[in-house]
């Protein structure tokens, strides 16, 4: 591994690849998950189609950031791909089944006229939204805890629930109302009038919520996980980021008290940004954490793949990034503004 | 065992469910851009239309297609764990560059192209359209040369022992076209155009029978006919290449599709017939040494049979892959004479009188996609007990932390969702079919429209 691209390795830089691709993936399906999360607290019909529009020219192009994170995951680290997808299965099968329901519930929501069609489509969207955010919460937190990988990657769990342990369901509704509160944002930047009002009183409430659960399991992370703090107590430099991260949330509701939404919705990404840095940056270079042994954490560097395959692929980023990022740049400048109905609507 | 059996029939059951959607979104692809093209020619509503009627039941098909992709992408890792780590060096930047380069063109132009008609200008637009349709090529791209690796694989070593062996990269190019890749590619590619040909054909002679959107159904007719005929007689010659390449590199695979034992004899090309697996014989209507015709333009050459290889590397199901084999070119036939002999009539200027022709062509959708399906089981069938070939057992591939019980699990929850999906999408797509092209807001006898179209048509 001697092999350096401006004095950083590849599997590094693919690290930093496949970290910017969750961001990416968390910041943009986050707000879609949130938006869907408050979908039942619209009551009428015609705010429940704004909403649901808000997100409707977008949805699927925020999930192509989740096929390409998977695709990048698979191709840089194909031994934590591996390991981590089976030793997680049923989380990820039951994401799996959300996400197609979800798109279902969107898809085909107006597609009839009758009342009961509607209000089934509205739960199915809704439940799916906060399930996959909180799905997304329990494979982090068990990632953050680490797995019982023994030998030859060999994943030791049994039960079929495992998954589901406290510290897990805490990450899990944390990162919910973290999408809660960033998808209540960007309903208030595409809407107005009446549900532009309801939203305000939400977005308070998903701010507290995000707040106390936040505290909470920051403590516990302290408290009962202390691997997760041993790199800022041995680098105190390192406690920038921690400190960066305070201060991005705390501008979260500084900015919507002053109704700023778009700076708020900028900051509420950030700070998505910034946890997961935090995340990176305790976790690098092990990726998941045997809790085995030691000798069997999987890191960057036995996971990765080889330095010619690492190549190749940053050259396809490097021409592919720039390519993602002005089509969704378009995109989005061609639907950006108020939600507008018209015959080519959900 | 049990692990291994789930695991395939889950993976056979999600992939052939998925892949209804993709042919018919490349398909579609392909007859949009050509109807918004003529529009944007030639100006005539009648185009604008069509396009918009393919649109709404392409975004169908292609937000199918997205979802139960998605499930694909994870599945190698949730249920092919070794396989994954054996192959991701290889396979991986494949798949990463199917998401960044197709699959991203693809869903950004999406949103333009289904709720961008009255945001952006008519070139902008088709500029939309053409992106879509160039991403869900390329994504068959990535996918295909990804199996073909699998079948043929090159540009790789192998490194490491045991459950640590893996293959890595030792040229990228070698690796992109590997000895089947532009072979199975095409026929990929014409396989898909062919499900979405005759999609069209299907629902627009469904109108010309009932008498219903007869102008605007005769020249969507006509469209596709053109579409379907081309490509129905191109795909005689991609078959036969991709033939030849499983002669060359996977010659266990060929023995099976004919079901040919003997080690080193001339071997026989079957019309139709049934294997039995015991006895090493085939029974069935058939043309003597055709195969060895086929494969070495002489009927008297010996060709490689299943006998030359151990048991254990042999194909475990000859007689499905022979009948699969056999039921995709019986079809592939059938679709060049149905197509030839619309043709023919087209030709004569009396294609719109012979309803009974019509009539056939009303469930005609079926067969390309039953051919898609049954080519697919038999390359993947044929290419057995190998996931990849000759180097990874499918029976060592699968991941070992999920348990049966796990599988059972899953598998009936893809069942009972996918269940699901497939009668929304039918009862969809008859809705759009039933409710036809126009929008409420047009009138479909409209005069003006008529006048206009018919003073640039003549």
């Amino acid at each position: 591994m001697t092999d350096k691209f401006i004095g950083i390795d590849f599997p590094t830089w693919w690290f930093l690849v496949v970290g910017g691709l969750f961001s990416g993936y968390a910041i943009l399906d986050g707000f879609d998950f949130g938006a869907g999360a408050w979908h039942l607290f619209f009551k009428k019909e015609q705010s429940r189609r704004l909403a649901l529009n808000a997100v409707g020219p977008v949805w699927d192009g925020n999930e192509v950031w989740l096929v390409i994170g998977g695709g990048a995951l698979f191709a840089g680290f194909p031994v934590l791909y591996a390991t981590l997808f089976s030793a997680m299965y049923i989380p990820f099968i039951l994401f799996l089944v959300f996400l197609i329901f979800r798109a279902v519930a969107i898809e085909f929501r107006g597609k009839e006229e009758m009342l009961w069609w509607r209000k089934m489509w509205d739960v199915c969207y809704s439940v799916s939204s906060i399930m996959l955010a909180f799905l997304l919460g329990v494979v982090l937190g068990n990632v953050l805890q680490g797995l019982a990988i023994g030998d030859e990657y060999l994943y030791q769990g049994a039960g079929f629930f495992e998954f589901l342990n406290p510290y897990a369901i805490m990450v899990g509704v944390t990162t919910l109302s973290l999408f809660m509160m960033h998808g209540a944002i960007y309903l208030l930047i595409k809407t107005e009038g009446k549900l532009f009002e309801k939203l305000t009183v939400l977005l308070k409430r998903a701010m507290i919520f995000f707040m106390i659960s936040f505290t909470i399991t920051s403590l516990y992370t302290l408290l009962y996980i202390p691997h997760l703090s041993d790199d800022f107590k041995a680098q105190p430099l390192l406690f920038i980021f921690p400190l960066l991260t305070f201060l991005s949330i705390a501008n979260v509701p500084r900015l919507a008290s002053k109704q700023r939404y778009k700076w708020a919705f900028l900051f509420s990404a950030l700070s998505i940004g910034f946890m997961l840095a935090l995340v990176a940056i305790e976790l690098y270079p092990t990726l998941l954490l045997s809790t085995v042994s030691e000798q069997y954490n999987i890191d960057i560097y036995n996971a990765a793949a080889s330095t010619k395959s690492l190549k190749i692929m940053m050259i396809i980023v490097a021409i592919g990034a720039p390519l993602v990022a002005s089509y969704t740049y378009f995109v989005y400048k061609t639907f950006s503004g108020k939600v507008v109905i018209d015959d080519a609507s959900y | 065992m049990e692990t291994e059996i789930l695991a395939r029939i889950q993976f056979a059951f999600t992939i052939a469910f998925h892949y209804i959607y993709p042919p018919l979104s490349i398909g579609l692809g392909l007859l949009m851009v050509i109807f918004e093209g003529l529009y944007i020619q030639t100006k005539n509503q009648l185009y604008h239309t069509l396009c918009r009627f393919w649109t709404k039941i392409f975004a169908l098909t292609f937000g199918i297609g997205v979802v139960t992709g998605i499930v694909m992408e994870f599945e190698f890792g949730t249920n092919w764990a070794v396989y994954s780590r054996y192959v991701g060096d290889v396979f991986g930047s494949a798949l990463a560059a199917e998401g960044i380069f197709a699959f991203a063109l693809e869903s950004g132009f999406l949103g333009i192209l289904l709720f961008g008609w009255n945001r952006v200008k008519p070139w902008v637009h088709f500029v939309s359209t053409v992106g879509v349709f160039l991403g869900s090529m390329f994504s068959a791209v990535w996918i295909v040369v990804a199996n073909s690796w699998q079948q043929t694989p090159a540009g790789f070593h192998i490194v490491g022992e045991g459950m640590r062996a893996r293959a890595e990269i030792t040229d990228f190019w070698a690796m992109f076209f590997n000895p089947s890749s532009v072979d199975r590619l095409t026929h990929v590619w014409i396989g898909a155009f062919l499900s979405g040909a005759f999609l069209v054909l299907s629902v627009h002679a469904y109108y010309l029978v009932k008498g219903r959107y007869i102008e605007i159904s005769q020249k969507a007719f006509k469209i596709a006919l053109l579409v379907a005929t081309v490509f129905s007689l191109s795909q005689l010659v991609t078959g036969h290449h991709s033939a030849d390449g499983v002669a060359k590199n996977q010659p266990a695979k060929l023995a099976a599709l004919e079901g040919h034992y003997p080690a080193n004899e001339k071997a026989d090309m079957y019309l139709f017939g049934w294997v039995d697996q015991k006895n090493e014989t085939v029974s069935g209507l058939k043309i003597p040494g055709g195969l060895s015709f086929l494969i070495h333009q002489d009927f008297d050459k010996p060709v490689v049979g299943l006998n030359a290889f151990k048991k254990e590397d042999r194909p475990g199901q000859v007689n499905a892959v022979f009948q699969f084999y056999h039921l995709m070119v019986s079809i592939g036939m059938l679709l060049i004479g149905m197509t030839l002999l619309a043709s023919f009539y087209w030709w004569r200027g009396k294609l719109f009188d012979q309803r009974w022709l019509l009539m056939l062509f009303v469930p005609s959708v079926i067969l390309p996609q039953i051919a898609n399906q049954v080519g697919w089981f038999a390359a993947e069938m044929g290419r057995q007990p190998w996931v990849v070939y000759g180097l990874l057992r499918t029976s060592q591939a699968f991941s070992q932390a999920v348990s049966a019980n796990q599988i059972l699990f899953s598998l009936i929850l893809f069942f009972l969702v996918y269940a699901l999906l497939l009668f929304l999408f039918l009862y969809l797509l008859n809705k759009k079919i039933k409710h036809g092209p126009y929008d409420e807001s047009e009138d479909e006898d409209r005069p003006m429209t008529k006048d206009i179209s018919d003073a640039i048509t003549g």
